[in-house]
């Protein structure tokens, strides 16, 4: 029979490529940009203004993806823009992962107070409606990249929380954690080393889903001009330039977006699929 | 032929490839029960299954015939073969708590099948529904019609599945492990309903069951796989004076009885699970080609 | 005495009556239990679903607390002693449960299930011990280096009864133990299981809803039912003469792998 389930398994591998490939991609021209971004991101020419992408016939040498209405190359911004975008999801996602994994598992397993106490808060928290805490949040912290980190951690824990919770208390209901009682281990070890491997399969996935969804607050705080200084290039900042020319220069709009998508998009399959990865009941 | 249900040489794979029933042959004769034995894995439920058409998706039968009163199932075109089913074939599943849709009250549970599929009147089947829960004993059916499963007890449900199953009159009825979740007593109570309903309506009842216990208290004749071949096919009695084949011996044998002082749990000897592995790999040699 | 449990009274919250608001109705589980069971002896303890016999076992095992009434191990009182204090008694009794795949970490290694609870209680040499566990209980101590996910059932609970026996306790609480297996392999494990008995001078405490395992291991029975004990008896004497109606409906119920009995009541 143990056969036939390693055969009935899915094969996996493909979307993990995919998704991991284009974040690898993404980080290393984020990484590289000063080297290989063909101009300055900031660098305004206005007689080279609304070039077409390279494949047009009044496209210009250089501008592989066009430029913008001041004349800036747009894959040069796109590549800046990537560095503040990937940053952000990295420590943002992590942090919320952090605190909100840490928070849950404590309700899901210690219950009791603890519990009552940190499943009110998300509930409470959970009734905000999240871009306008968002930005309530930017306008009483200021704008800067801490500013956003600090406004996705205190928006998005509940998240991990939630999720994590419910994972920690299915797992404590598990005999392996009666057998670690029996066997005389103390309860916080127990959290540590029975519950959190356990849980961990769930805690990547949402890590990165968080992570994408990081990129998503940045780009929505920059789309409404919230996120950092408006003269570094953001992905949501160049969207919301671009939506003002679309019907002249359509690309200074659909780039980023595009860009914006699969990066997102990439961030979920990777998740999924290094949480079948991680599964040794799965592998 | 004489018998209801009929699988000639049935042979359902995996997907890549992996035999999970290797030409099994069995007859139901009309009236009568035929237990399916073996230990998890060997495939018997997979039989049941393969008759109703509800394998798992990775399953396929490669090749074979399933002839129910008559007609090989195999060859009907699908939309024809699920009609044929629900018209003559019912199951009695395992678990009574999850074969019951349990946001929905007892009562059009077990009419839908009767109004949707047959088209019978609301209440014909109405009528029916309650003839029924009178019929496997359940005390004033009407209020239990319009009760919840989850208020109900283990051997409550198992009951309104077995009204269930008879509902539509099927002429084959296929019973998957019914009793194993049920307790001893709630056991005893339940294989006695389903042999007399069986006897009352004249039903082919197939009983898949790990409990040779249970065979030799409702079954009339037996079948006993392993790694889905069949090892040996008998008439109950003979199979329990003298078994033929050393697998079904020794599975006897490590059946635990109370009766017995000395126990009689002797385990599967190696040397006849090694008897019966090479005889599995006989056929797959012989069924490669 | 190993185990003396004095007038066990245990109840928990109904949470499926709970209303709205306020706590959730008591339901008594354990109903007044008392039983004690002597150094070196296999008792058996029989119940159908609903008779609390594996509340009982929680409850022994200190996973559930009583509501009233005492627990005595090797004479000391452990009814509500603090989980710090019990935790140095832990190693001395050990309990085996009824599903492997629930009970084993499907994220460790076999070796570092069996390794984590002597770790715990400071035991050297942990990978002999180990190695000794698996012997013990006839597995390949190759099988160290596999997931639970990758063994038969019947391995998973060897796996389960080295675990317990590697502390070397003094007492075992076995719960339903073979109900999740073929019959081949429940023969296996049972035998297992006596054997270690012997072996090691275990006392045991093998909890059961099939009457026809009990026989054969058992030298005392207790039947529950609906959270009281209906009957104590010699194994041999409760299976020949039982007393009690519910102890004979449950003999009467189980079929026998014989076309011949009488199964009419």
């Amino acid at each position: 029979m143990r056969d036939a389930q390693k055969e009935m398994r899915r094969p996996l591998g493909l979307r993990l490529w995919l998704s991991g490939g284009w974040l690898f991609a993404l980080a290393v021209g984020a990484i590289l940009a000063p080297l290989i971004a063909p101009h300055n991101p900031l660098a305004q020419d206005l007689f080279a203004a609304r070039l077409p992408p390279f494949w047009d016939a009044k496209a210009e040498p250089g501008f592989w993806l066009g430029t913008d209405s001041l004349g800036r190359d747009v894959l040069s911004r796109i590549l800046y823009g990537s560095r503040l975008a990937l940053f952000v999801a990295l420590v943002a996602g992590t942090l919320t992962c952090a605190v909100g994994a840490t928070l849950g598992m404590i309700a899901g397993y210690y219950r009791g107070w603890p519990d009552r106490i940190i499943s009110r808060f998300v509930d409470i928290w959970m009734a905000f409606p999240p871009v306008l805490f968002a930005i309530l949040l930017i306008a009483v912290l200021g704008t800067g990249i801490v500013s956003i980190i600090i406004a996705i951690v205190i928006i998005d824990w509940t998240r991990f929380a939630r999720v994590i919770r419910a994972e920690a208390l299915g797992q404590s209901a598990m005999d392996y954690v009666a057998s670690a009682k029996i066997a005389g281990r103390t309860k916080f070890s127990t959290m540590l080393t029975e519950i959190f491997p356990n849980v961990l399969p769930s805690i990547i996935a949402l890590l990165t889903l968080e992570m994408g969804i990081s990129v998503i607050i940045e780009a929505i705080l920059s789309f409404v001009n919230l996120s950092i200084s408006t003269d570094s290039p953001t992905w949501g900042g160049m969207i919301s330039e671009g939506r003002t020319s679309v019907h002249q220069a359509w690309w200074v709009l659909v780039f980023p977006l595009i860009t914006l998508f699969l990066t997102v998009l990439s961030f979920s399959q990777l998740g999924e699929g290094l949480k079948d990865r991680f599964d040794p009941v799965l592998r | 032929m004489s018998s209801f249900l009929s699988i000639r040489n049935l042979n359902v794979k995996l997907a890549q490839g992996t035999p999970i029933l290797r030409s099994v042959s069995l007859d139901v004769n009309a009236a009568q029960v035929h237990g399916l034995v073996g230990e998890s894995g060997a495939g018997k439920s997979m039989i049941g299954k393969a008759v109703l058409g509800i394998l798992p998706k990775a399953l396929h039968i490669t090749g074979g015939e399933i002839w129910l009163d008559g007609t090989d199932l195999l060859t009907l075109p699908p939309s024809e073969r699920r009609k044929r089913i629900g018209a003559q074939a019912a199951l009695i599943p395992q678990d009574p708590l999850t074969a019951l849709n349990p946001s929905k009250r007892i009562g059009p549970q077990i009419t839908r099948r009767l109004v949707d599929i047959l088209g019978w009147s609301k209440a014909d089947a109405l009528d029916r529904a309650l003839e029924l829960l009178d019929e496997v004993h359940i005390p004033d059916p009407l209020r239990v019609m319009r009760n919840y499963p989850h208020e109900l007890s283990g051997g409550m449900r198992q009951r309104i599945l077995i009204a269930s199953a008879f509902a539509a009159e099927p002429k084959l009825i296929i019973a998957d492990e019914p009793t194993t979740a049920l307790d001893a007593t709630v056991q005893k109570q339940i294989l006695r309903l389903i042999a007399q309903m069986q006897k009352r309506h004249g039903t082919a009842l197939l009983f898949v069951t790990h409990d040779l216990g249970v065979v030799s208290k409702v079954c009339d004749s037996l079948s006993v796989l392993y790694a889905g071949k069949l090892v040996e096919q008998a008439q109950m009695r003979r199979f329990f004076m003298s078994p033929i084949h050393p697998y079904s011996a020794a599975l006897l044998a490590a059946t635990p009885t109370y009766a017995d002082p000395t126990g009689s749990l002797t385990p599967v000897p190696q040397s006849v699970i090694d008897t019966v592995e090479q005889e599995v790999a006989q056929h797959d040699m012989r069924h490669q080609s | 005495m190993m185990f003396s449990i004095n007038d066990l009274k245990l109840s928990l919250p109904d949470m499926t009556q709970k209303p709205l608001f306020g706590p959730a109705p008591q339901i008594d589980i354990l109903k007044g239990i008392s039983f004690d069971i002597p150094k070196g002896c296999v008792l058996g303890i029989v119940g159908g679903s609903g008779s609390g016999k594996s509340t009982l076992a929680r409850a022994m095992m200190r996973l559930l607390e009583p509501t009233s009434g005492s627990i005595l191990f090797d004479g000391m009182d452990i009814t509500h002693t603090s989980e710090e204090e019990l935790r140095g008694m832990r190693q001395r009794f050990q309990m085996i449960f009824q599903d492997p795949m629930s009970s084993l970490n499907p994220r460790r290694k076999v070796g570092g299930i069996i390794a984590g609870p002597m770790r715990l209680h400071g035991m050297d040499r942990t990978k002999e011990r180990v190695n000794e566990a698996l012997d013990l209980v006839g597995l390949p101590q190759s099988f160290s280096q596999r997931y639970p996910h990758e063994l038969s059932g019947g391995q998973r609970q060897r796996v389960g009864i080295a675990r317990a026996i590697a502390l070397r306790p003094e007492f075992i609480l076995a719960d339903e133990i073979v109900s999740g297996l073929d019959v081949s392999s429940q023969a296996q494990v049972l035998n297992l299981l006596a054997k270690l008995v012997k072996e090691l001078g275990l006392t045991l405490a093998f909890i059961s809803h099939d009457l026809s395992v009990i026989r054969r291991l058992c030298d005392r029975v207790i039947v529950l039912h609906q959270g009281l004990i209906v009957e104590e008896a010699e194994s041999q004497i409760l299976f020949e003469s039982p007393q009690a109606s519910y102890t004979k409906e449950l003999l009467a119920a189980i079929p026998l792998p014989d076309p011949d009995q009488i199964w009419d009541a």
